[in-house]
Formats: structure tokens, sequence, C-alpha cells
């Protein structure tokens, strides 16, 4: 408040200088008559979405979340395009920095004089034809995994389907949420009822065990590959459309009671009209907030499945199935899982970020 | 009040019945379970097709339409007498497995949960009392941190760091092996040795949440006018923190407390399969990764069961702690 001292205007005032019509433009020389200048001079009209804006960029955590959520986005879209390991949208395999692993094993035998011997087994990999789990080098930043793909362009795709899956399950399940929601909170009643108890009995299912006992039943049903993505979105959905449905219904049953909701009923206009232009615009809001938490909270979901082993298939690379190739985490090399850990935590903290700044940008109480 | 309470308990039986159906459906869909598994598996037996009828029959899991849903009132029935089957894996009752393996998780998330509280409510007060400073914003990257790691690799950065590189803490499991002579001091030192890493990532991924609700609440009793009283009436700064906004900042809290039941008593599954506990959750990853259909409808209807008895305590506490919400129907 201190900085800006000129005045604010929230609402867009009527006589905003427009100099389309012959009305206005009297309008406003009309003003500058009377008052010798210009209204727009002295008051800097900030429409709500600015003054959003505004309270949104003044916050630096929420810029921080900005600005990793970019760089994020242009690491797994933009990124494979410039690596030599991702050649017309397919993986490619390093054949030719073939490392030689020797592996040596002792083996300790006493022979017929009583002696001690030390014998050793040497395990050469001399016939291999990629560069598996090799070292990390300028041409592999992160290094190879098992099957000679390049470890960090791995992360970068991972990305590209990690972040798709959030921003997928989340369209989904908010798209879900509002109608279901909406219904509730405007009909009321036996639909509101009904479709709360749906609510309140998915709140109750434990998500993980779920997701163990779905992801044993595509196993055995034979969905493999990207199929198994595809179901994972939507039974994600299924499980997260509650929260939004409540958040909807809770903010249009104190919506409807409000005077511009009797205007619109006056003014007689649709039901569907009433819902989804004067209603839900309202809810917005909240709605944005809640979809960019639910963002992070899907990747963590998404990264959770993928440790346990369950969510994308193997050869698919996400964030969450790149641990997973790392199943004893500790005794694996850190090449492995420490960098997709941190992409994903990453990720989630902008999101967590960005959404908290969010909600404070939008909360007309706040002072800041 | 009472009829308020019978209203919401007989709406609870409501949703545990759906919830029930629902988690029945799912399990009946699961193709093979540990009966299919074991029988095949098992060369000695002559007539696998016939002996798998058999164990089916034991279970009341033969196949079909009508059967399911014959198995499923079967289930209800023996649910409403106490008794939720046999486990497949370890051959005991289902309710002795779960309470056999709770212990351990309890204990753990119990200790938790006060270290996280007894951590949280005095730093989101100290927040909220200088909102934006220093201290404020420090604690609001650290609670978004908190929320935003993933269990399974805070745990297993923690376990790297601690446990494998510079060696101080054990890496997983309740004990270590002890000669027979230690004295029960010993053992219990040694096991809270090995309870400081998974301690300590289940206090930083879940004081967040606290953190931030004694801060929001804070902020909202220190605008309220109880507070401009007390302070009008030339009470000193500390009493003013300490006296009005600590008691009433707890309100809400005590509420939320019973929203934890579930985490209390059903084990954390990953952190649990992190740092290689035996608790419940660790059993039921096992369990249900082998298919075992007895177990897994107990335990999940369990999970629900305490799910809707804290969010039904939760709302009644609002009531009883806070004379100003009534209770409507």
């Amino acid at each position: 408040m201190k900085k800006n001292k000129k005045l604010d205007v929230s609402q867009q005032p009527e006589n905003t200088p427009v100099t389309e019509t012959e009305e206005t433009v009297a309008v406003v020389t009309e003003n500058e008559s009377l008052h010798g200048e210009n209204l727009n001079d002295r008051v800097r009209v900030l429409s709500p979405g600015m003054m959003v804006a505004k309270r949104f960029f003044r916050s630096k955590l929420s810029l921080i979340g900005l600005i990793m959520l970019i760089a994020l986005f242009l690491f797994s879209f933009l990124g494979p395009v410039f690596s030599q390991w991702y050649v017309d949208g397919e993986r490619v395999k390093d054949t030719e920095n073939i490392t030689i692993i020797a592996d040596v094993q002792a083996i300790e035998y006493t022979t017929e004089d009583g002696e001690k011997v030390i014998a050793y087994i040497i395990t050469e990999n001399a016939d291999a034809t990629v560069n598996a789990n090799g070292d990390m080098t300028a041409e592999h930043l992160l290094g190879t995994d098992k099957s000679g793909y390049d470890l960090f362009t791995d992360l970068m795709l991972g990305g590209r389907v990690s972040l798709t899956i959030g921003f997928v399950v989340v369209l989904l399940e908010t798209l879900l949420g509002v109608v279901l929601g909406g219904l509730a909170g405007y009909y009321g009643k036996w639909v509101d009822s009904l479709i709360m108890r749906i609510v309140d009995i998915i709140s109750c299912i434990p998500t993980l065990p779920i997701m163990l006992i779905l992801s044993a039943m595509f196993t055995s049903l034979g969905i493999v590959k990207m199929d198994r993505l595809y179901y994972m979105m939507i039974f994600l959905t299924f499980i997260g459309w509650g929260g939004i449905a409540r958040l909807v219904r809770g903010q249009i049953l104190s919506l409807r009671e409000q005077e511009f909701m009797l205007a619109a009923k006056c003014s007689g206009l649709s039901t569907r009209k009433k819902i989804f232009r004067h209603l839900l615009p309202n809810v917005m809001p909240q709605l944005i907030v809640s979809m960019t938490m639910g963002l992070g909270s899907i990747i963590l979901m998404e990264a959770t499945l993928g440790y346990l082993g369950l969510g994308a298939p193997l050869d698919v690379p996400t964030w969450g199935s790149m641990i997973n190739t790392a199943t004893d985490l500790i005794n694996v090399t850190a090449n492995f899982w420490i960098p997709p850990g941190i992409c994903i935590t990453l990720a989630i903290l902008a999101f967590n970020f960005v959404g908290d700044g969010l909600r404070d940008a939008f909360d007309p109480k706040m002072k800041r | 009040m009472l009829k308020y309470c019978i209203k919401r308990i007989l709406l609870s039986i409501v949703i545990l019945l759906g919830v029930s159906i629902i988690l029945y459906t799912l399990v009946r869909c699961m193709p093979v379970s540990y009966l299919e598994s074991q029988v095949y598996s098992n060369p000695q037996i002559e007539n696998p097709e016939q002996r798998l009828l058999e164990m089916q029959k034991y279970y009341g899991l033969e196949p079909g339409f009508w059967n399911a849903i014959k198995g499923y009132f079967s289930w209800l029935v023996n649910l409403c007498h106490g008794d939720l089957g046999v486990s497949m894996v370890t051959g005991q009752a289902v309710e002795d497995v779960i309470f056999d393996n709770m212990g351990v998780s309890f204990g753990i998330s119990l200790v938790a949960l006060v270290l996280e509280l007894l951590i949280a409510i005095p730093l989101g007060i100290k927040c909220a009392c200088n909102q934006y400073g220093k201290l404020d914003y420090f604690a609001t990257v650290l609670t978004m941190i908190g929320i935003s790691f993933p269990t399974f690799f805070l745990g297993s950065i923690v376990i790297k760091i601690f446990a494998v590189d510079l060696g101080w803490f054990e890496a997983g499991g309740l004990n270590s092996n002890l000669p027979t002579t230690a004295g029960s001091f010993t053992r219990f030192m040694d096991m809270l040795w090995h309870m400081v890493l998974p301690m300590f990532v289940l206090v930083i991924l879940s004081i967040g949440s606290w953190l931030r609700y004694t801060r929001t609440n804070t902020l909202e009793v220190l605008n309220a006018d109880y507070i401009r009283t007390a302070r009008a009436k030339g009470l000193s700064e500390n009493s003013v923190i300490y006296k009005h906004v600590f008691r009433n900042t707890l309100i809400p809290l005590v509420t939320l407390l019973a929203g934890t039941l579930p985490s209390l008593f059903c084990g954390a599954m990953i952190t649990e399969q992190v740092f290689n506990l035996p608790g419940i959750g660790n059993k039921a990853y096992d369990l249900t990764q082998k298919g075992d259909i007895p177990f897994i409808m107990g335990y999940n209807m369990f999970i629900a069961m305490l799910t809707v008895i804290g969010i039904l305590i939760t709302d009644i506490m609002y009531a009883v702690v806070d004379p100003r919400v009534k209770l409507g129907d």
C-alpha cells in the first residue's frame, strides 16, 4: 500500500473512455471540459485480474515457483530436442562407448597338500553391445542405464510424461468435480445428498492399497505399456474429484442465496446459463488454487506409484518409474535415483509455491 | 445434539457399506489371488482345479456373479459378528494380523505426532506474531519443502547420507543383532537408535500442515476483538500471546487431532517400506501384493472405519470445544 499511492479501482468504471461511439467521446470531452484533465490521468484503473497479478508477482516465493515451473517445462519439453540420444521421437541406445566391466569373484579353497589357495573368477562383459551402466561423462551427463539409454535424456522425457499425467488428471478431475459439485450445490435436496454421499464414500477409500490392487489387476489382465498409463490416469481421476466437488458445492451453496442470483432468476436465464455464466466464475479463484495444488499431489502420487513399481511401464521413462529401476535405492549408484527424485521434489515444490501465491493473491482480505 | 449424533452415525454406516461394496467388487475383480498362485505353483497337488475350487469354497470366493454376491453378504454377516475372516498367507484371523503388527506402527506414529505438535505449535504462533518476518519466511519455506518431498525420496536420501555414508544411524529394521546377554535397557536404546531416522522423516513430512494450520489460526485469533480488548486493558504482550491467543489457537487444533486417527493406527506404508520396519503398513503392502483377499478386505475396511470415526469425532469436537458452534441437522 505504501508504494502505490494512486487509487486502485477494482471495478471498471462506467465512463472508461472508449472512443468508438460518438456518445462516449462526448462523455470524455465533457469530463475534460469539467475538470480540465482526463480521468485516466488521475486514476489508474486496475481490473480485478490485474490486481491479482500484481499481488502474485509481489511475493518472492510465488515468483520463484513460477520460474522453477517454466524451467522444468522447458527442460522436459524442449530439452530432448537438443539431445543426441533422442532422434526422431525415439530414444537411442549408446552402442559406441562400451566400457568393459570386469566382475571379480574370489574363491578360497584348500588343495590336497593342505595349502590355502585363493582363485579369482573374472567375468567380462566383452560381448556387450551397449554402453550399459555407463559412468557420468560429457556425453552422458548422468551416465547410462542398464540397457544403454542415456539417463539425462530419460530424465527430460520422464518429465514430459509426469507433467502431462499431472495436467490431464487435474483437468479431468476438475471437470468431473465442477459438474457434479455444481449440480449438488445448485439443486440441493436429494441430488445433493446423493452426490455428497458418493464423495464421502470415495474419500473414505484408502488410495494406496486400492492402487496396489488395481496394479495387480492391470498386470494379470495384460494391460501393459502406454495403456496402463491411461488406465492409471482414469483411476487417479476417480479418486481425486471428490475434493473439488466439495469445494464447488460449498461455494455455490453460499453464492446462490445472494442477490445477483435472484437477479439472474428474474431475468429468466436458463439453468445452464445460471450455473456456468454466473455461479462458476465466482468459484474460479478457489478452483485455480486447488488445481495448482492438485497438480503437485498428482505428480507425488505418480512418483509414489512408480517407486512401488505400480505406475508407468518400465519402457516408458517417467520420474516415478526411473526411481523404481533403482528398487534398492541405497545400493545403486546415486546417479540413477537422485536426479529424478530432485525433479519430482522441485516440480511439487514449484506447484505448491505458485498455488500458495495464487491463494494469497486471490484473497481480497490480504493487505499486502 | 443427540439427534445429530445418531443421524451422523447412521450416515457413517451407509458410507461404510458403500466403501465395502466398492472394495469387494475390486477385490473380486482381481483375476489372480494368493489361492491360484499357491495351488498352481505346488507340483504336489494332483488335481489343481479341484483343489482350487475347494479352497475357494472355504474362503467363500467361488467364481461367478451370484456367488460373488452371496460371498459379499456372508462376509458382511461375519463382519457384523466381529469376524473378518482368515488370512490366506499367514493362516491367522485377519483381526489378529492387524493387531499383532499394529504396535510398532502406533508407537512410531504417536511419538512422531507428539514431536510434530511440540515443534509446530510454538513455532506457528511465533511465526504468526511476526508475520512476514524472517522466521515466518523460513518456516513457510520449510513447510513447503516438507509437504513437497516424496516420502520414499526423503527416506532414501536420509538413509544414504546418515546410515550408509556417515554410518551414524542404522539403515533399517527395528533391532540389530545383540548378544543374548544384552540387558533390556541396551535393547531399548538400540531400538531408539533405529527409530531416529524414520521418526525424522515422519516429522519433517507432516510438520508442515500443522505449522501452517497453527499459523493461519493464530493470525485469525490475533485479529479478534477480545485480543484488542486484552491489549487495551494494558496486558503485557506476553500474557496476551500466551494466555489469550494460545488457548484460542488450540481450539481448532484439538478437533483436527481426531483426523489423525487413521494414520495413527494404520501405519505409514511407504515409510515402513523404506526403513523396513515390521509394522502394519509394511505387512499390508506385502499381503496386498500377494493377493490375500480376506486381509485386503479387512485392512481397508479398518482404515475406512477409522476415517469415518475420525471425521465424526472432528465434527462433534467442534461443538464440544467451541460453544459458538451449533450442530445443526
